[in-house]
């Protein structure tokens, strides 16, 4: 995944929901990396999940129902 | 002298090679706060801790790794299960089979509004299911006890009595100190809504380990012990209420905690079957030499080495329990515990309170050699 690609985060509740969701991404063969949550997003010092925005729909498809509670926000 | 060392009921030494070895690989090279920071070594960290969570949830059954919280013991897993729990005016049945780390907190709890119930067990540490049926009432709130007495080693119908419970919405809490690694645990087959487990014993983690299973829905109902950082929603002065967050405020034992993963994968590598029949035989020979003595060993517990684990409890003549321990410590280098074993409940149970009993517990790296040389140690006693 470029940098330079528009991107989003999966924010989630806690470490382990972000490590539950890379695992579920994993899986589908997307590809995503776990980062410092940004900070305009919002001022927890958890971590989140990074992915291209192209798959965008589809992660939000993995997701839904498996984790209890996250958000998709594109940066 | 070599250390002769008959005291895995109380913590199991050694411990194998791969958990001393993941500490200090922990240590060295990962190090970080877990999932706190967002650097590499915090997330490396984080995954290790998460890595111990499916660990764990493997061998105990447990779908989602995140309904395991991590304590330092089953002490601290317990009372945050029974404190946060336990209202007053509800009511809690537990056996007169149960370690203190039970007790004390139900004991504290029954002076401050809650109505308590111990049922009484056998002289053999046997409890009677439908004895647990007799007790509940209206208002109880949960049924509390031991999978195996760090006494007797008697292991309880914990599958049978969570059963009752479960017909009436009742919380089973399970403390399973003596058996998590040994005995098969299977928390949905088993209808366990609680379970506590200590790292030091039979996973052959490190001390300062341990944990406590929540089944979905309860941890609504259960208040943490504590609270503080978790490293989640920092932006909030309220806890988390979510799981595992709610109740691990404050930085975890991570080196400890790879400790234990490693002794975890160490037990599912082996096979908790095969341990446990292995400690059984060791138990077994040592009974068989207790049992020729006749007269002068009296043996607590269960003969059955399928109703039991491989802790044995005896009396010799009127032998001060301490003063056998330290003969044997002294000639023969035999590590073992005497007297009450935090659990004075458990000793009145079986006739030996307040003078308690000689321990010795079998362990998995115990040899047939060890339990033949205890035995001429009782001898030599006996003689003496
Ligand atoms: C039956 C039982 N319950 C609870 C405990 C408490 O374990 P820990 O000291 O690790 O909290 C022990 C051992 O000490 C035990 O044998």
């Amino acid at each position: 995944m470029a940098d330079n690609q528009p991107s989003s985060v999966v924010l989630v509740e806690s470490f382990g929901h972000a490590l539950q969701a890379e695992k579920m991404l994993g899986a589908a063969g997307i590809p995503c990396r776990l980062v410092p949550v940004p900070r305009h997003i919002s001022s927890d010092c958890g971590v989140c999940l990074r992915f291209s925005s192209d798959f965008h729909t589809r992660v939000e498809e993995i997701l839904s129902g498996r984790l209890e509670s996250f958000e998709i926000v594109r940066l | 002298m070599d250390a002769i060392y008959l005291d895995n009921a109380a913590t199991s030494w050694p411990k194998p090679d791969a958990v001393i070895e993941a500490m200090i690989r922990h240590q060295r090279m990962v190090g970080g706060s877990p999932g706190r920071s967002g650097h590499r070594l915090s997330i490396e960290a984080g995954r290790a801790v998460y890595g111990v969570r499916e660990t764990i949830a493997r061998l105990f059954h447990i779908a989602d790794p995140l309904r395991i919280v991590f304590t330092k013991n089953s002490t601290e897993a317990l009372n945050i299960a029974l404190l946060g729990l336990l209202k007053p005016g509800d009511h809690v049945v537990t056996t007169g089979m149960e370690h203190n780390s039970v007790m004390r907190p139900l004991r504290f709890l029954a002076s401050h509004g809650v109505e308590l119930t111990v049922v009484a067990c056998s002289p053999r540490g046997d409890l009677d299911p439908g004895d647990i049926r007799r007790a509940l009432r209206p208002n109880t709130r949960a049924v509390v006890l031991t999978h195996a007495s760090n006494v007797t080693g008697t292991i309880m119908p914990v599958q049978e009595v969570a059963a009752i419970a479960r017909e009436r919405d009742i919380v089973t809490c399970v403390d399973a100190a003596q058996t998590a690694g040994v005995l098969p645990i299977d928390v949905e087959m088993m209808a366990i809504d609680l379970l506590a487990f200590t790292g030091h014993k039979s996973l052959f983690g490190p001390q300062g380990t341990g944990g406590l299973y929540i089944r979905k829905g309860l941890d609504d109902r259960i208040s943490p012990l504590m609270r503080g950082g978790t490293g989640s929603r920092s932006e909030f002065e309220e806890q988390p209420d979510f799981m595992p967050d709610k109740y691990e405020a404050g930085t975890p034992n991570a080196p400890g905690l790879a400790g234990l993963a490693a002794g975890t994968a160490f037990v599912l590598a082996k096979g908790p079957e095969r341990i446990h029949a292995r400690e059984k035989a060791l138990a077994r020979r040592f009974l068989n030499h207790l049992e020729a003595l006749d007269g002068d060993a009296t043996i607590y517990g269960p003969r059955d080495m399928e109703t039991r684990t491989s802790v044995v409890s005896f009396n010799l003549r009127d032998i001060v329990p301490s003063d056998a321990a330290l003969f044997f410590d002294e000639r023969f280098g035999i590590l073992c515990r005497p007297g009450l074993h935090c659990a004075p409940a458990a000793h009145r149970t079986i006739g030996s309170f307040p003078q308690g009993t000689i321990r010795f517990s079998f362990g998995f790296f115990n040899t047939e050699a060890e339990v033949d040389l205890a035995a001429e140690a009782v001898v030599r006693l006996l003689q003496r």
